[in-house]
């Protein structure tokens, strides 16, 4: 029995119905993204924190809102086969954490190679060794060069939204690539917030496979003969042109993806306060933590700012040069111990000395909002430049 | 597919190659040809890159040959030697990570299930014998177990071929080969009896030395897959590359071998016996 819901207009369900508020996990959330998002087929497999939303989209699935559902064998199995079906022509959601991640690892580039707009959550957690279920997102560092947009949620609000406009902006002509979104684990899943939801009986319409810049793989849709020549294993000039411009044209679809992201998700990234000379960077959990230690810096008299990054790939480079002009100091708290967004903030930065790398949790640690104001503190007393401009 | 899919407009039809020309006037879409037709149509594989006397060449030839619709199959592959011929054959072919093609071939098959419920879309896997007995074997035997309706071949030239003659699972006790200096230390993978106890409903060892009945068991493979539940075909496609023998000797290896440990077996469920006597009778009226 399939659920009798009324296709809307994206921008009905997404901007205009009225919401009502719930208070939910972020698991929870995940599942009423996928209720509203009109999905063919998902395909889970258990991993710690992931599990719960994919037990909750199966029971969607007995609930007559999907088409097929099915527990999968490893992670590797479930990328592969929602890569099978997302070339059949339907639209496809899964999703997995850490170790699942790093097993799947062999598929996502695949799924950017082969423009599909498969959307994936990442619940994210530890990797081994030593073991730890907990949360930490170095994950998303391992995942930054695959070919897949990145959405990272600050919350289970965020967590519904960017599940739901994923779908809205990859499938679009010119983009159709893959779409991680990424929430901190346990923090976003396994707690209650506050959700704003549209109504259950209204969905986004369904996908189109001819409106993609790439046939289906169902012999409905020419041309038929879709390789022509093994490019791969021809050395030769053409063969390395053709290769080439193939990545040219994902990173140039990720670009075009922005003109989607700045509509539905309201930009690459948010500020607040941007005039501030100390600023918070931050992605995900951290964003919460940061809002937290601004209150304290401002109670202190300290003029600090937040920028709030939403989309890792593409990354909003040009944005930060512009929303740190006028920083004097741009500390940067992640969890995790790599610093991935560090390293992607002093990339794309001039003068990226004004960049403090921390404070950095992980191993399932939680960020006091003291850790952040003491991290501003100790740069403020190192450099007593800054200090004087205060 | 229907016949508009393939058919150029008159506009441009002689701007088309030959070949392409060819599959439509006289190709094998919308009208059965089996093995025992070749040279009498425009096959679907166009020419390839193999090396000379290539089994695994002759075994995808003659397998895609008896497609039993070719307009309505998509191929799932593995990175290997059998990509070469295989991304020359005039049907939607995919070949993506190495190992999981079983996977990609249940999400597929599924999928056009919920978008073609009333037409048959054969979803076939056609590999060689490291992608199914070595790095995708969990994937393939996974696949049997949830009983996909899909048909799984195995182009079996004992060896890796493509990356420069390695031991692969299927290579025979005792054969030296890079990675194996002093000679393999463990039997052929029984792939085959594992398919029977796995879920498959029926499954087929041929070998390329005997097309006609290559040609049938692989139509039967997939007639019942549609219907019944995962089919299997280990079809023996000797290397002369790397296993060292003279290209024009490939047909008699492939002969000798079906005395010794290549004989035909084939192994069906009561179910797929009545079927295949039902389609008999149909074929008899």
């Amino acid at each position: 029995m399939i659920r009798e819901q009324r296709v809307v207009d994206p921008e009905h369900l997404l901007f205009e119905s009225p919401r009502e508020q719930v208070f939910i996990t972020g698991s929870e959330a995940v599942a009423e993204a996928i209720k509203r998002a009109n999905v063919d087929m998902a395909i889970a497999y258990p991993i710690t924190p992931q599990s719960e939303s994919m037990h909750l989209v199966g029971d969607l699935f007995a609930n007559g809102y999907l088409k097929d559902y099915y527990r999968a064998e490893n992670e590797f199995a479930v990328m592969a086969a929602i890569h099978g079906a997302a070339l059949g022509g339907g639209r496809v959601f899964t999703a997995t954490s850490g170790p699942g991640t790093l097993r799947a690892m062999e598929m996502f580039p695949v799924w950017a190679g082969s423009r599909q707009p498969i959307v994936c959550a990442f619940m994210c957690r530890g990797v081994a060794l030593p073991p730890s279920i907990q949360p930490e997102n170095i994950e998303m560092a391992m995942l930054l060069d695959t070919g897949m947009m990145m959405f990272h949620a600050e919350n289970a609000q965020d967590f519904f939204d960017m599940i739901l406009k994923a779908y809205v902006i990859t499938e679009n002509t010119d983009v159709h690539l893959p779409v991680g979104v990424f929430a901190d684990g346990f923090f976003v899943t396994h707690t209650r917030d506050r959700v704003m939801l549209p109504p259950e009986d209204i969905k986004l319409p369904a996908y189109d496979s001819g409106r993609a810049p790439v046939p289906a793989f169902d012999m409905e849709t020419p041309p038929i003969r879709i390789v022509r020549d093994p490019l791969l294993n021809k050395s030769n000039f053409i063969s390395f042109a053709a290769n080439a411009s193939w990545h040219q044209e994902i990173l140039a679809a990720a670009e075009r993806a922005k003109k989607y992201i700045h509509r539905y998700l309201g930009g690459l990234l948010e500020t607040e306060n941007p005039g501030a000379k100390i600023l918070l960077a931050a992605s995900g959990t951290a964003v919460s933590q940061c809002r937290e230690a601004l209150k304290v810096l401002q109670a202190q008299g300290i003029d600090a700012g937040l920028i709030k990054i939403k989309s890792i790939r593409p990354f909003p480079a040009n944005e930060i040069v512009a929303a740190t002009a006028q920083a004097d100091l741009i500390v940067v708290p992640e969890f995790n111990a790599g610093g991935w967004l560090a390293r992607e903030i002093k990339a794309a930065l001039n003068n990226n000395e004004r960049v403090v790398g921390g404070p950095r949790v992980f191993g399932g640690m939680t960020m006091p909002t003291e850790l952040i104001v003491n991290e501003v503190q100790n740069a403020l007393s190192t450099r007593p430049a800054l200090n004087r401009k205060q | 597919m229907s016949t508009k899919i393939i058919t150029p407009v008159e506009e441009f039809a002689d701007l088309l190659p030959k070949e392409y020309q060819d599959l439509v006037a006289q190709g094998p879409f919308f009208e059965k040809k089996r093995v025992e037709d070749l040279g009498t149509f425009k096959e679907i594989i166009e020419e390839h890159p193999h090396c000379a006397g290539c089994g695994v060449s002759l075994g995808i030839r003659l397998a895609v040959a008896a497609l039993p619709a070719p307009e309505d199959t998509i191929i799932i592959g593995t990175p290997g030697c059998s990509f070469f011929g295989l991304v020359q054959t005039a049907v939607n072919y995919s070949n993506t990570a190495f190992g999981n093609q079983n996977a990609v071939a249940s999400g597929l098959k599924r999928m056009l299930q919920i978008r073609f419920p009333h037409q048959h879309k054969d979803v076939v896997v056609l590999v060689g014998d490291g992608g199914i007995a070595d790095i995708g074997l969990d994937l393939t035997l996974h696949s049997w177990f949830r009983r996909e309706k899909i048909t799984t071949i195995m182009v079996d030239n004992e060896v890796y071929g493509n990356t420069g003659g390695q031991e692969s699972g299927m290579t025979v006790q005792g054969q030296i080969l890079n990675m194996a200096p002093t000679g393999k230390k463990f039997p052929k993978v029984p792939v085959f009896e594992m398919a029977k106890v796995s879920g498959c409903v029926y499954g087929a060892r041929v070998t390329v030395a005997s097309p006609r009945k290559l040609g049938r068991v692989v139509s039967n493979a997939i007639l019942i897959a549609r219907e019944l539940g995962p089919t299997y075909v280990q079809i023996y496609a000797p290397c002369p590359t790397n296993l060292k023998f003279p290209p024009n000797q490939t047909i008699k290896v492939a002969k000798e071998a079906e005395k010794d440990y290549y004989a035909f077996e084939e192994f069906m469920t009561d179910e797929v016996a009545g079927y295949l006597k039902r389609q008999e009778e149909k074929k008899e009226d």
